[in-house]
């Protein structure tokens, strides 16, 4: 009804160029001259080369045969290329593949820990009002200050005495209290979005807090729970080196980055091999990645835009 | 319902795991840290209360130059992350078509392991046959291989720029969602005002993204002082300690000679810098939050 009166302003018709301009709904402010764009592209190609050059070497490492890399001049596209290393690789680091599981599987235990451990967290910070919240809440977030390398030795000799130095735990669990600041962080922005009503409802119809909790909130959460659980995932996968370095010398245990890092320390380093390993080892963190990025953009970026 | 007495009991209920776990693996270890720097810990089982001897030895040492050196890196590091990282999140932020794509092939140095990336430019700085010298050979820049590693002072600038590499990515998107944040109308009254790009950019961009950048260079700074695993792998600290940051230091003592207490020394000393970075961080952090912003 309301959209007559507009339909009947339209002009009959527009000049061809105007008509143009209101399909290409652009809006002025947005609109760039050539030399713009082309600085624009200019800029990106520049900062997206500084971000990507490595990746681009490492693959055509991996393609090229040892004595063209161990030759000079050096020569940047591989004429002689082939995927050898990715077959040679699998005899010369027979554990490529423990290393790998070894990865995913600490990540993944990791992950779930973190889970239990910050979704009922995150919740009381979001939901309740007690004595001490704000400093509780600050606490938590300056256990992100310090690195696993500052409490190494502490760390150690706490690890010895559970008697799990040389396991999975040794590399799981101190993996995991450096990653509950952030996830309590993320979680904690994403429940206090939920509207208060919902829970109130509930509560009036006589629902316990458990009930509550776990019908209530945790559905609705479940989306925030997603990207939390994400971030640590990657974190934990992008941040297995200092623990398992220190706390574990059976290499049948290693995470890719230690296990690799073996091969990259030798005299003579077999670069080829060592590329493809590393790419084939990145490989299911990047598929997890393409897929979700989104939503991860979407929570590393909580903190920067106000609540 | 939210702050009668069962609420509270509840919250602190559901707040019992985490809170354990931090208290034992991050909190008692802190104390323990502490409680063995004034001992002779090593090896053995046994050690003895030396009261202030570790931190004595610390100051007849270089330490004061493991300080400078540490600050300076982290200085230059944080310095070039937020330079490049403006950048990209202006760049990223124009409104030119493919720019979703660009801001996903930002973010792989940040995804992958972080010692895999450090593993590529091992082979970039690598001297005889690496990327960086390479090419800078067949252009003529350089006369012959150039082992980037190998000396103090370029070994230094490559650990940064390693650093820098795997920390722009989290800045840029950080940024970019600050910029992304600023309300539109302030860039359209502007321009219908007559403000070109570049006074938007210093008078609107700059200005409202400054709460954004300051926490993220703090951020930045915690975490590239407490930056381990780039030098351990590039250069272990050297050559002749030219890259042996205060974390470096701490590790080669306490976990490379077995030294416990002297080790504990150190990361004590790390704590104490790092304490003062948080003190400085969260005053900042909740002026903004009151709306302070200037």
């Amino acid at each position: 009804m309301t959209d007559a009166p507009i339909a009947i302003v339209q002009p009959v018709a527009l000049p061809a160029a105007v008509a143009r301009r209101r399909i290409n709904e652009t809006p002025m402010i947005d609109r760039y001259r050539w030399w713009e764009t082309a600085g624009i592209y200019l800029g990106l190609v520049v900062f997206l080369l500084f971000v990507l050059a490595p990746f681009i070497e490492g693959f055509l490492v991996s393609l090229k045969p040892l004595d063209h890399l161990f030759s000079s001049p050096y020569r940047f596209w591989p004429d002689d290329g082939s995927f050898n290393a990715y077959v040679t690789m699998w005899t010369s680091v027979p554990l490529l593949g423990r290393y790998i599981f070894n990865s995913l599987f600490i990540s993944l235990v990791a992950t779930v820990v973190v889970l239990l451990l910050v979704v009922p967290a995150a919740y009381a910070f979001a939901r309740f009002e007690f004595p001490g919240q704000g400093v509780m809440l600050g606490a938590f977030l300056a256990v992100n200050m310090f690195s696993g390398a500052v409490l190494l030795i502490p760390l150690y000799r706490l690890m010895r005495t559970f008697g799990l130095l040389n396991s999975y735990f040794a590399m799981i669990v101190p993996g995991v209290a450096f990653l509950i600041p952030t996830g309590i962080w993320l979680l904690r922005a994403y429940i206090m979005r939920i509207p208060r009503e919902l829970d109130e409802a509930a509560w009036v119809d006589g629902a316990s807090r458990f009930y509550i909790f776990r019908r209530v909130i945790l559905p609705l959460a479940m989306p925030g729970i997603v990207v939390v659980a994400i971030s640590t995932f990657i974190g934990a996968y992008a941040q297995q080196f200092i623990f398992a370095l220190t706390f574990n010398s059976k290499s049948e245990l290693m995470p890719l980055a230690v296990g690799l890092f073996a091969f990259f320390g030798k005299e003579r380093v077999v670069w080829n091999e060592l590329m493809a390993a590393s790419f084939v080892g990145v490989l299911p963190v990047m598929i997890v990645f393409f897929f979700l990025q989104r939503y991860l953009v979407a929570g590393m970026t909580a903190g920067a835009v106000k609540q | 319902m939210t702050s009668s007495k069962s609420a509270v009991l509840f919250a602190l209920v559901l707040l019992i795991p985490a809170t354990l776990y931090v208290l034992i693996i991050v909190l008692y270890p802190l104390a323990d840290t502490i409680n063995l720097s004034f001992t002779n810990a090593g090896l053995k089982q046994a050690y003895d209360w030396v009261g202030g001897t570790n931190y004595a030895k610390i100051f007849n040492s270089t330490f004061a130059s493991v300080i400078g050196r540490t600050f300076l890196w982290t200085f230059f590091s944080v310095g070039l992350k937020m330079v490049i990282g403006t950048f990209g999140a202006v760049l990223l932020n124009a409104a030119v078509p493919g720019r979703a794509l660009f801001r996903v092939l930002t973010l792989p140095p940040w995804i992958i392991p972080m010692a895999i990336g450090i593993f590529m430019w091992g082979w970039l700085y690598n001297g005889q046959f690496g990327m960086i010298s390479g090419v800078l050979q067949n252009v003529g820049i350089l006369h012959s291989p150039f082992a980037w590693l190998a000396y103090g002072n370029t070994a230094f600038w490559a650990t940064i720029l390693t650093d820098v590499w795997i920390g722009v990515p989290m800045v840029t998107i950080y940024l970019l969602a600050a910029i992304q944040s600023i309300p539109r109308d302030l860039y359209e009254a502007a321009w219908s005002d007559g403000a070109g790009r570049w006074y938007r950019f210093r008078r609107i961009t700059l200005p409202l993204m400054r709460p954004a950048a300051v926490t993220m260079s703090m951020l930045s700074l915690i975490a590239t002082f407490n930056s381990f695993d780039i030098i351990w792998i590039l250069t272990q600290g050297g050559p002749n300690g030219q890259t042996t940051t205060m974390i470096i230091d701490t590790y080669k003592t306490a976990i490379g000679s077995y030294k416990y207490g002297e080790g504990a020394a150190r990361a004590v000393m790390i704590c104490i810098f790092l304490s003062i970075f948080c003190f400085f961080y969260f005053r900042i952090v909740s002026r903004f939050s009151k709306g302070d912003v200037r």
